[in-house]
């Protein structure tokens, strides 16, 4: 048992013959951003979906705030399914942002984010909308709250989608790709929404390809690499010179796109 | 020789009737069947591999055999297994069961047409698996099944004159036993044809209008 937010020990995850996440072993420190960075197909997606319980890992184990997360051992050490009452439990204190933001289209902004009040925490309708306007105006969408999805811009579903997982006032939020989806001018206010989350001392794992995000929002970066996590550190050490070579291989691709002043 | 409805028109008592039981079986056996196909398909996406192919079998069977020779099978050969149903049960049955076939079809679509990152926010916020159906699920998969399910209810409606073969008293049976008995059976045809199809039109109305009312969020502007 461990003190930090999360803890994932050994975890395997394969698909059929192919091994995504090989033996990887972290600790998510409370109240810290967390960012996992490296290349396309290099299992940083698949290990956030696992924190959240939507892939199930093949071996190891992830620890929610000391309670384990969709498996537990038995008496004889067997290991099983936890109950669907007991996943629920655990996976309420984690907030899960996408790169798809995946609103549902059939509900309005503030329909979107009170809908997990209503049926999961059974408030009453009034009740459910007050609260998940106090979210609504944290990311800045108070104006917005009656717009179907359809009506919004992809940077303004994202904070409607990052208002919802807040909703229900998580412990732990996580982010996949949170900005990958979006044009580049709307990466900005989303953002600036994390940021505005770290500062108040929530805890943090987010999958990025902003680097510069990483640098600077990040307390601490883990790189992964064909499914092996390679190091965790504090950004300063990562990008401090010289760095891991294979690091350095990534990054230069960020340079032979000239984005990062970083880099 | 003319036509002449009065003939006809004298029986309406019968002939009412007859229209009353083919609207109560088709619309008892459309909604019997949307219900079964719904189940059906949801025990098809949630109930494992083998459920999954096991259901498979029936569906198959029973879309690629005609309506009439299942019914004929219910009715008279029910009997033979120790099921032995009036006409009215047997018919109500037989056409639950052949929708409900076409049905599963088109709420497995349905299912398969709803992003699972939608079910999978709604996983991670602690959603029950009937709360994702009934919140995310179904209303998301309503504008793509209500154009094939309105089709289907058309086709039900239409094959409900082939219980008149079981004598379920509905109006192809009735308008046949009374143009018979009265030498006006083409008249007694043109008249039933004009009520199948304002019927038919009605359910075309009766979906569009759901339609409209369920896409407002799709055509919503900012």
């Amino acid at each position: 048992m461990s003190d930090n937010a999360i803890s994932v020990q050994h975890l395997v995850k394969r698909f059929g013959e192919t091994t995504v996440l090989d033996d990887i072993s972290l600790e998510i420190p409370r109240g810290q951003v967390s960012c996992l960075i490296g290349p396309s197909g290099s299992g940083k997606s698949t290990l956030l979906r696992c924190m959240a319980f939507l892939e199930e890992a093949t071996d190891g184990s992830i620890f929610i705030e000391g309670a384990p997360l969709g498996f537990v051992y038995d008496g004889a050490g067997k290991r099983q399914r936890q109950s669907a009452t007991d996943l629920r439990k655990v996976r309420s204190q984690i907030g899960m942002v996408f790169q798809q933001f995946n609103l549902w289209p059939h509900m309005t902004a503030l329909g979107n984010v009170s809908a997990a009040l209503r049926r999961v925490r059974r408030m009453s309708k009034a009740e459910a909308e007050e609260k998940a306007m106090v979210q609504l105006r944290k990311v800045g969408l108070e104006n917005r709250a009656g717009h179907y999805p359809s009506q919004l811009s992809g940077g303004q579903q994202q904070r409607v989608a990052i208002a919802r997982s807040l909703a229900l006032e998580p412990k732990i939020m996580l982010f996949d790709e949170p900005t990958s989806a979006l044009d580049p001018e709307l990466t900005g206010e989303v953002l600036n929404v994390m940021r505005g989350l770290a500062s108040e001392g929530m805890t943090m794992v987010v999958v990025t390809h902003e680097i510069g995000f990483a640098a600077t929002v990040g307390n601490q970066i883990s790189f992964l690499d064909q499914g092996k996590l390679l190091f965790t550190d504090a950004p300063s050490k990562v990008f401090a010179k010289p760095r891991h070579p294979r690091l350095e291989q990534f990054l230069d691709t960020y340079l032979d796109r000239g984005a990062s002043t970083l880099v | 020789m003319g036509f002449d409805f009065n003939v006809i028109l004298s029986k309406q008592d019968a002939l009412v009737s007859g229209i009353a039981m083919t609207v109560f079986v088709w619309v008892v056996g459309t909604l019997a069947a949307a219900l079964i196909g719904f189940i059906v398909a949801t025990a098809r996406r949630y109930g494992g591999v083998i459920v999954d192919k096991a259901l498979t079998v029936p569906i198959e069977v029973i879309r690629g055999t005609p309506f009439l020779v299942q019914l004929f099978l219910l009715y008279f050969g029910g009997p033979y297994i120790g099921l032995s149903l009036d006409a009215l049960p047997a018919g109500l049955l037989a056409l639950s069961i052949y929708g409900a076939a076409y049905f599963a079809e088109i709420f497995r679509a349905g299912y398969q047409s709803v992003p699972p990152g939608h079910v999978e926010a709604a996983e991670c916020l602690g959603f029950t698996r009937i709360q994702i159906i009934r919140n995310i699920l179904l209303p998301e998969m309503a504008l793509l099944v209500i154009p094939p399910s309105v089709n289907m209810a058309i086709i039900l409606l239409k094959e409900t004159a082939l219980l008149s073969l079981i004598t379920v008293p509905e109006m192809t049976m009735t308008a046949s036993a009374i143009g018979s008995q009265e030498y006006a059976f083409v008249e007694a045809m043109v008249l039933i044809a004009l009520v199948y199809w304002v019927l038919v039109e009605l359910a075309g109305v009766l979906g569009r209008f759901a339609e409209k009312k369920l896409s407002r969020y799709r055509l919503a502007k900012a």
